[in-house]
Parts: structure tokens; sequence; C-alpha cells
């Protein structure tokens, strides 16, 4: 059985990625989690400097789900290289880096930096984060920005380029093909809904950012939606996320057209949910008698649309 | 290193209406735990509520021959999470995720111990106080509630030849007003020559309050925090309390690693 996977010119051994923000730096996971066993790990979000993001509370939780607002606290692309890269290495994970800037430069420069040294398989721009004020949603929300940011980058490193995609824009196909166009390798979605949880007898926001972004299982359908009009819209692979939380979640991306997905917040429940993922994945694909996880992937069987009892 | 079990819950005794003290067949977490380690809690499988809750290691149960068998939580019923921990039958399972976290540095004689508690911050202190005891440390509990109802365990402090101080905000039990108030009035009594260390863990006014008296009168002070916590092993950084880094500037730290035990002087506190 194949689990290995392709995003670009990028191979996974299998199509389970710790989503950025989600994972630390990898590396604060290694004594409980195998890092070589995953598919890859994205790493937190780097800007060029530290930054040391929100106050508390940061994070609220929700029916199925919790709101963050952590204003991606970081070590800064430097720092990065010199104390964190060298273990994640060592450990031979297969490191993704989401990078982050205010200004075009910024993500520029930042990618470049990364593209110098040996051990980072990819880069995700996020242009996507819900939580600052400046940098990252202003690309994500216009087309224009999309393009110019992918491009830019493009143009500085033959890592795989991976923008990932907010969900907080009215058609996000669109904004694929946009970064597909500016020779993206691929595209990543969804990153959080923006959102607001007040306490009401105290009629205060609950985390100190008044809003955040939300994820968990409770976006799941959401996201798997818009992972399948984005699998519709561009030839480039789409990495799905969104509210995984078992092996039949990563399927539904799977087939709706995901090429490998991410987990995030349900790793926060349970930090040792990785090996009962893939095996799921293997039990779901020798039950169906599929070679290849790749086979699988936007596999959607729609022909019933076309019975006149759905229909009418 | 953690470990994750699903462990089985050995008992569940309620204190109160709200509080309850659980005890959960984790005994490889329980035999490595160091007084305020905490762990992470799923009460439930499912999605909702979603995230696990953190609390600290309240007592190490052992059996005849001294190896741990379990360990015990002291919960205080205030959310979904925490409803289903008081409501938790024997032999039903929870995720359970640990030891995490740093502990307390202890002291020695001719040092005494204070350990000033508020409310559900009794938590850490259990073990705390059976370190101590093992190392002959003199050691005073200075604790406190809303009511006499609401202080829990004070046999178990007793029998370790632990002092007592109690306070209850409507006076019906020791002095009434905040622990703060005795613990001052000691601390200003007490010769600067005599050693003292300070642990407190609470609610973050009376944390507040602890770590300005402690600097008041040039005493090291170790609070437990306790912040909302996502997973407890530095992946999601929500847990973070502003501390003074070695350039002198305030960072912001996250509690599970760098914590929960923190030096109280080098925090932010508003």
């Amino acid at each position: 059985m194949d689990l290995s996977v392709r995003i670009g010119a990028l191979t996974l051994k299998n199509p389970l990625i710790a989503a950025s923000g989600c994972f630390g730096y990898g590396v604060e996971y290694a004594d409980i989690v195998d890092l070589s066993s995953l598919g890859g790990i994205v790493v937190k979000g780097l800007f060029l400097n530290e930054r040391e993001g929100h106050p508390a509370p940061r994070i609220v939780e929700t029916p199925a789900g919790m709101l963050n607002a952590i204003g991606l606290q970081g070590i800064g692309v430097r720092r990065f290289v010199e104390e964190k890269l060298p273990e994640l290495r060592a450990r031979r994970a297969t490191v993704l880096v989401n990078v982050c800037g205010t200004t075009l430069d910024e993500y520029v420069e930042v990618s470049r930096i990364l593209s110098e040294h040996e051990g980072v398989a990819a880069i995700e721009l996020n242009i996507s984060c819900p939580n600052i004020k400046e940098g990252g949603i202003q690309f994500g929300c216009s087309l224009n920005g999309t393009y110019d940011v992918v491009s830019a980058v493009r143009k500085v490193t033959t890592l795989p380029v991976i923008p990932k995609l907010t969900p907080n824009v009215t058609d996000v196909a669109s904004f694929a093909r946009a970064a597909e166009d500016a020779g993206a390798d691929a595209v990543s979605l969804v990153n959080t809904f923006l959102a607001m949880v007040i306490d009401v007898e105290t009629r205060r926001p609950k985390i100190s950012n008044i809003v955040g972004g939300l994820s968990g299982p409770a976006i799941r359908p959401i996201a798997v939606r818009m992972v399948y009009e984005c699998r519709q819209a561009v030839k480039i692979p789409v990495v799905g996320m969104g509210g995984i939380a078992d092996a039949r979640d990563a399927l539904e991306f799977i087939i709706a057209g995901a090429a490998a997905v991410q987990v995030g917040t349900a790793n926060f429940a349970d930090p040792c949910l990785w090996p009962r993922l893939l095996d799921g994945i293997s039990d779901y694909l020798r039950r169906h008698d599929i070679r290849a996880v790749s086979d699988l992937v936007g596999s959607l069987d729609t022909r019933a649309r076309d019975k006149a009892w759905i229909s009418t | 290193m953690p470990i994750d079990v699903s462990a089985e819950v050995m008992s569940n005794h309620a204190l109160s209406a709200d509080y309850n003290v659980l005890a959960l067949a984790a005994p490889a977490i329980a035999e490595a735990a160091a007084p305020g380690q905490f762990v992470m809690i799923k009460a439930s499988a499912g999605v909702d509520p979603l995230l696990r809750r953190p609390f600290s290691v309240f007592e190490v149960l052992r059996d005849a021959r001294g190896r741990a068998t379990g360990l015990t939580i002291f919960s205080k019923r205030i959310g979904p999470s925490t409803a289903q921990i008081y409501d938790a039958r024997a032999g039903q399972r929870m995720a359970c995720l640990g030891p995490l976290g740093r502990s307390f540095t202890i002291v020695e004689p001719p040092a005494e111990a204070w350990m000033i508690a508020g409310g559900v911050g009794l938590a850490p202190f259990a073990t705390l106080a059976d370190s101590l005891r093992a190392r002959k440390v003199k050691t005073v509990l200075f604790y406190g509630a809303r009511r006499a109802a609401e202080l829990f365990y004070l046999d178990f402090f007793r029998d370790r030849d632990v002092e007592l101080v109690l306070t209850t905000e409507d006076g019906s039990l020791g002095e009434s007003g905040r622990v703060t108030a005795p613990l001052e009035r000691r601390l200003a009594s007490r010769a600067a020559s005599a050693p003292v260390m300070m642990y407190a863990c609470g609610p973050e006014g009376m944390l507040a309050a602890t770590a300005r008296i402690a600097m008041k009168y040039s005493r090291p002070c170790q609070v437990s925090v306790e912040r909302v916590m996502g997973c407890g092993l530095g992946g999601c950084y929500s847990c973070v309390v502003p501390m003074r880094g070695e350039d002198g500037q305030f960072h912001h730290v996250r509690s599970c690693l760098a914590g929960p035990v923190l030096s109280a002087d080098q925090i932010k506190w508003d």
C-alpha cells in the first residue's frame, strides 16, 4: 500500500501534516511523537524578527471548536534556523515553514533566508492570519495581493511555495486561481474563520484581541466544501485542513480533493493521535481495495446528483 | 518525559457542592510527578468539550509497599469539563497526560516554607507539604477561602505537622478577610536574617498581592500560575505570562513549559 503523496516537487511519506500554529516548532513534541513518522510538520509562523503576540487570554473554547488570537508570537526566522532547525533535521522531520510578513519585502526576505538553509522542504505563505492588524490578511483578502506575494516569493526560492488561504472571502477558489497563476506549487486551506465570543455576565470579549480565528470540528463541513471548490478551480495540489480529528475526517478532505491534509486543533486534545489517523487511512484503503492514497484524491462521486429523485 | 494514558477513575470524593477530589489510576505519571507539576485531563471522549484541562497533581497515592498507584486532582466545578470531573464515576476512563511543567524548588532547613493558597489554589500544596516534611522543613499553610465550608483537607496538613493560618472572607473560620493580611503581618515580624521561601497558588489578585508583599519584604516567592491552556506541551502558545527576560525586558513565556511554577518577582503583574 502506498501512503506517499506528492505536492509539486515534494514527496511526503504520508498525507498527514501537523498544521502551523498547532505544533509549536515541532521540537516541543519530540518526546511524545516520532516526528519522522509524520508526512510533514508546518512550524509556527515566522516573521523576520521576534514577535510577542497578544496578551492572554488568547484562546477560548467554543462548541466543538476553539477561538484563538495568539497574534503570531514567534522567535523570528534567524533564531529558528539556528535554534530549532538542527534538531528537526536530526530527528528527520519533513519541515515546512509557515512564512509571515508585514510587507511584501518581508515575505521575500524570510523566504530567501529559509532557502539558504538545508532542512526546509517547503514554504507555506501565511497570507491568511485573521488576528494581526498589519500584514498577512491584507494580501490574502485581495486577489492582486495574493498574486503579488506569491510571484515575489516564487522569484527568490526553488522550494515549493504553498500559500495558505483564508476562508474569510466570498469566493476562495478565485484566490486559489490567483495563487496558481502566480506560480504557487500548491495551496493550503483553510485558515481559521474570524469569529467572536462574549462573556455576557461581564459583557467582555473572551479573548484579549476581541476577535479571533475559529478552528476545530465545528468548521469542518465548511472547510471540506472550500477544498472541493478549490480542487475544481485549479490544477495544482490542494492541501486541506479544518477540524480533522480522526481518519474519517481526513478521508473526507482527500475525497473532496486534498492531496494531503493538515491536523491542528485536534492535536491539542490528543497529541498522540497521529498513528491512529494513519492506521485509519490504511484500513480504509485496504477495505476499499485502493492501492495508493493518491488514487483517492478528488474521487468524490457526484453521479447521484443526476438522479431525478434528488433533483426533484 | 510526559506520557498519555487512558486512566481509570479509582474514586471520586465530593467535598462540597462544587469541589471534588478525583483519583485516577495513572501510576507511571504519579511516580514521576514532582510537586507543582500538572496533568492535562480530558474528562470525556468526543469534541464537546474539545480540549483538555490542566490540573496540578494534588496527591500521589501509594500502596502499602510505597509504590505509586495513582494520583488525585483537586477540582472546582466552574464549566463543562470540571462538571464532568465532578460527576465522574469510578470505573470510567479519562485521558491523562503528564507529568508536565516545572516543579517547585524545595528549600532546606533552616529556611521555613510558607505556602499561600486561595480556594482551588490548594491543589499543588499537598505533594509539596510531603516533600517539605521529608526534608524536615518547618512549614506554614496560609489558606483562604470564601467560607469555612470551602476550606478542605485541614487534617491532611495538620497530620503532616503543617501549621495552619486560615482566613475566610465571611469570618466563619479563622481570621476574617484575605489570606494576605496574616501573611504580611507574619513577614513583618520575622527577622530579615531568618530565611523563608514563599509558595503561592490561587486567584490572580491574590497572587499579585502576594508577589507585592514578597518584594516589599525581599523574600523569594514561587507562584504556580493558572492560565487558559490549550495543549500543555508548548504547541499552542495560549498560556503565556509576561516575564522579565535576560535582556531586562518583558516577554511572553509559555507557562506550560517555563511554569506553571514561576518566580513572582520576574512576572509583570497587572
